[in-house]
């Protein structure tokens, strides 16, 4: 009886085990990926340690996910070479379009690349309350201090004050790009002022070609250029307090000032005489598409408002011959008590892992040379004091390391300081609808309004 | 004395017995803890070992499959060695046991855990009612997404299903019978990520004076008809992705409808046309009521995978001029905006649309089944 009793009890147990090991398969899965709780159980803790620098971490691989793809995956790459080859350390670079969406998941299935490359400091703030982020040592926050200009550690701070993230390739955003050929044909000038570029914008039209190339289509982040602009004239509108209200939603989204800046935008954006294509043809364009009509022959259009990344989006004609062919200016101020803002925005490198190599990474990260290579293939700032701003390839580029590292004044991408819902999410698609002409700007306002979490 | 001998061997036999007994006992022990040592040593490596990737994944695969095997063949083993009335109350349960176990552990928790989370706030800290549920029923994206989703239901498996019979009649008088059927079949082939990816082709849109290279408005555009931007315009923009989905699925409909016409018997239809049916009548009256379980499978297959559409959606709008749908804002929600709740409840929305189709579907097929 008794014997019967014990087999009956190991089958039952078996039966479970049997359960078991059919769905336990994908467990290396899980393994392999580093959730907070889960590592430091074999790797000794390296944040009371701190072993960075050029330790020898030959066999060590890193893994590190980011949103760009392509040519910029390509420069990144190159960029972080002198890290392999100091170190024997291996980077494992994978990138992808919606990389913001993917992290996500990877996150929640507990296996995230060790190191992320956030384009949102939104998406830090997130996974830092949620515990999946390790706070830097104290050693790269000194680096940071010692490299970086004020205010780009408190962009890679947390709520909980503790900072996470080390900013790499930076961008400045609201700078116009036109063909200077066409201007010096023309006899155009560069405007000053807002009411200049009215001026001159309308003198292109006169001339038979629509001023703005705009194209706000990307994957699943479709409208993000929407917002940047909309940022950009609230910056200059509302001012640097009226701008941190209306971010940090002390005001609500359909406030008078908003609406203003709104406006001010779709007075150029809905109307099909400044932009190329119109409505329709603005939704449904890839930004990084849009400014390719400026070079064509005849000229499609000639204006565009972008961060200074998109250099990397032009024809490669332009692109060899980029001092030469594009003229840049910062898009004037329209009150002039706020004068001329910049935005600046960036990657920020966030650990999922708490590993020896992975600080030695990011601690490569906050020194100049992490940025030499990119540098010299264009397409990249970067915010380092330290940095040899004569090894950009081109003079925008110098002109523009300067502005970053100069500034005293400057304020990061509204959008993303927003809640997840409303920076990447409502904002986006509602101005989506406003553009295409689905919806007007009241209720456009209205309903990101609604969607704030409360 | 001639009694001792057997009083001898008495205890002796007992003896024998009991180590015999002892000695079953320790095997059917000890060959389940042997098992389980192995597969835990398994586990161990696949969990810590610096292993190269591609060495991981083959001992995880032959671990996952020979794991399952061993514990079969051990519970198996074991329960062959019990007496034969408890053999047969015993064995089912060792092989339906593990499958319910790995269903209800990945598919019934999982869907009774989102239920419960639908109650609950955007990190599942607070209980707020029916909150999500007020918010997916008045939100205007919400609105037009569950408008889409019935457009998909009924447009699509409407369409996909209708196209599929009346292909399949056709061909089947045809003499290019097989070729079209591949051809129409063909679509079936392809994901709807690539479908998509060919028909935003079809669909582009150039801005006016400019080479349109969209086949769309190519054609419009010979005959001076300027270009018409088909994916910005709802619900144009919606139909237009139905189009996609019944190019797919149509050449599905039509090859188990087409399996299903063959079974019906010659004698029917010659006994109908005796008595003087036309052709019409007899599809209508003969054919249709004959093959209707199969129309009927076929059309909830098809409007389940309306209900759950999601890649077409993405991968040509991404959900942007109105083109939503209940589950491309559920996975919005819980992974882009982080709101568990409302991901939660729109799922459970789903799982509500869905479950009568399925049990009309479940139901056909036991009636079939006979």
């Amino acid at each position: 009886m008794q014997r019967r009793l014990i087999l009956v009890a190991t089958t039952t147990m078996s039966i479970v085990l049997a359960a078991c090991g059919g769905g336990a398969t994908p467990a290396p899965s899980t393994a392999g990926g580093a959730s907070p709780s889960a590592a430091g159980g074999s790797q000794p803790a390296p944040s009371t340690g701190g072993s960075t620098g050029t330790a020898d971490l030959t066999g060590k691989t890193i893994t590190v996910g980011g949103a760009f793809v392509d040519t910029e995956a390509a420069a990144f790459a190159a960029t972080i070479k002198p890290f392999e080859d100091a170190t024997g350390a291996k980077v494992v670079y994978n990138g992808d379009k919606s990389f913001e969406q993917n992290l996500n998941v990877q996150v929640q299935a507990g296996n995230p690349p060790d190191v992320a490359l956030l384009p949102q400091p939104g998406g830090m703030k997130n996974y830092a309350k949620q515990g999946k982020l390790f706070p830097l040592p104290a050693d790269i926050t000194a680096a940071i201090d010692a490299n970086y200009g004020a205010g780009w550690k408190d962009l890679g701070t947390a709520e909980d004050g503790k900072v996470y993230g080390v900013f790499h390739r930076v961008n400045l955003k609201a700078q116009v790009f036109y063909p200077l050929a066409v201007f010096a044909a023309k006899g155009y000038t560069v405007p000053t002022t807002w009411d200049e570029l009215k001026a001159l914008e309308d003198k292109m039209v006169a001339d038979g070609t629509p001023p703005w190339c705009i194209g706000i289509e990307s994957g699943a982040a479709t409208g993000w250029p929407s917002t940047d602009w909309v940022e950009e004239i609230m910056l200059r509108t509302a001012g640097k307090d009226g701008y941190d209200a209306w971010v940090t939603h002390k005001v609500p989204f359909n406030d008078a000032t908003v609406k203003k800046a709104v406006t001010d935008l779709m007075d150029i954006w809905g109307n099909p005489k400044y932009v190329y294509g119109g409505a329709q043809y603005i939704v449904q364009t890839n930004f990084g598409e849009a400014p390719k009509a400026a070079f064509d022959n005849p000229p499609k259009c000639l204006l565009t408002n972008q961060g200074t990344f998109i250099t990397s989006f032009f024809p490669d004609a332009v692109k060899k011959d980029l001092d030469k062919q594009v003229g840049v200016f910062t898009l004037p101020s329209i009150d002039p008590q706020y004068g001329t803002p910049a935005e600046v925005g960036g990657d920020q490198a966030v650990a999922f892992a708490d590993r020896p190599e992975v600080w030695a990474f990011l601690k490569f990260l906050t020194t100049s040379k992490s940025g030499e290579s990119w540098q010299k293939a264009g397409g990249a700032l970067f915010p380092y004091k330290d940095q040899d701003t004569s090894l950009y390839s081109t003079a925008l580029d110098k002109a523009f390391a300067k502005s970053i590292v100069d500034a005293s004044f400057v304020r990061f991408d509204g959008s993303d300081a927003m809640p997840a819902a409303v920076g990447s999410g409502t904002f986006w698609s509602e101005m989506v609808k406003l553009v295409s002409g689905s919806q007007n700007i009241d209720t456009t306002l209205a309903n990101i309004e609604a969607s704030w979490p409360k | 004395m001639a009694i001792s001998p057997a009083a001898g061997a008495e205890p002796q036999n007992r003896l024998t017995q009991l180590g015999a007994g002892l000695g079953r006992f320790a095997v059917s022990l000890f060959v389940p803890i042997v098992a389980f040592l192995v597969l835990w040593a398994g586990f161990v490596f696949l969990k810590d070992s610096g292993a190269p990737k591609i060495v991981i994944v083959l001992v995880a695969i032959a671990w996952g499959v020979g794991g399952t095997a061993t514990l079969y063949i051990v519970a198996n083993w074991l329960t062959e060695k019990l007496p034969t009335v408890w053999q047969s109350r015993i064995l089912p349960f060792v092989f339906v046991g593990p499958a319910i176990a790995i269903l209800t552990f990945y598919l019934l928790v999982p869907a009774i855990l989102t239920v419960w989370g639908s109650f609950f706030n955007a990190t599942g800290a607070k209980f707020v009612g029916l909150d999500n549920f007020v918010y997916a029923f008045t939100n205007s994206e919400m609105l037009s997404a569950i408008r889409n989703n019935v457009l998909w239901l009924v447009l699509g498996t409407g369409f996909s299903t209708g196209l599929g019979l009346v292909i399949a009649v056709l061909v089947e008088r045809s003499r290019i019978n097989r070729l079209a059927k591949t051809l129409i079949f063909l679509p079936m082939a392809i994901s709807f990520v690539g479908a998509s990816v060919i028909w935003r082709f079809v669909y582009s849109f150039q801005p006016a004076g400019q080479p349109q290279i969209g086949l769309f408005n190519a054609i419009l555009s010979q005959f001076g008809v300027g270009p018409v931007s088909w994916l910005t315009g709802e619900p144009l923009n919606t139909i237009l992705f139905i189009v996609i989905l019944v190019w797919g699925q149509a050449g599905f409909a039509m090859v188990i409808i087409g399996a299903a016409l063959k079974g019906v018997p010659d004698e029917i239809l010659e006994a109908g046309r005796i008595d003087g049916a036309g052709e019409f009548q007899i599809f209508r009256k003969i054919i249709i009521p004959t093959i209707w379980p199969t129309i009927v499978t076929v059309a909830t297959t098809i409007a389940i995978l309306t209900l759950k559409i999601y890649d077409i959606i993405v991968a040509m709008t991404n959900g942007n001029f109105n083109t939503q749908v209940i589950a491309t804002l559920q996975w919005k929600n819980a992974f882009t905006f982080f709101d568990a709740g409302r991901g939660s409840a729109l799922a459970v929305i789903l799982l509500i649309a869905v479950t009568p189709i399925m049990w009309y579907n479940l139901r056909q097929f036991r009636n079939r089944a006979i």
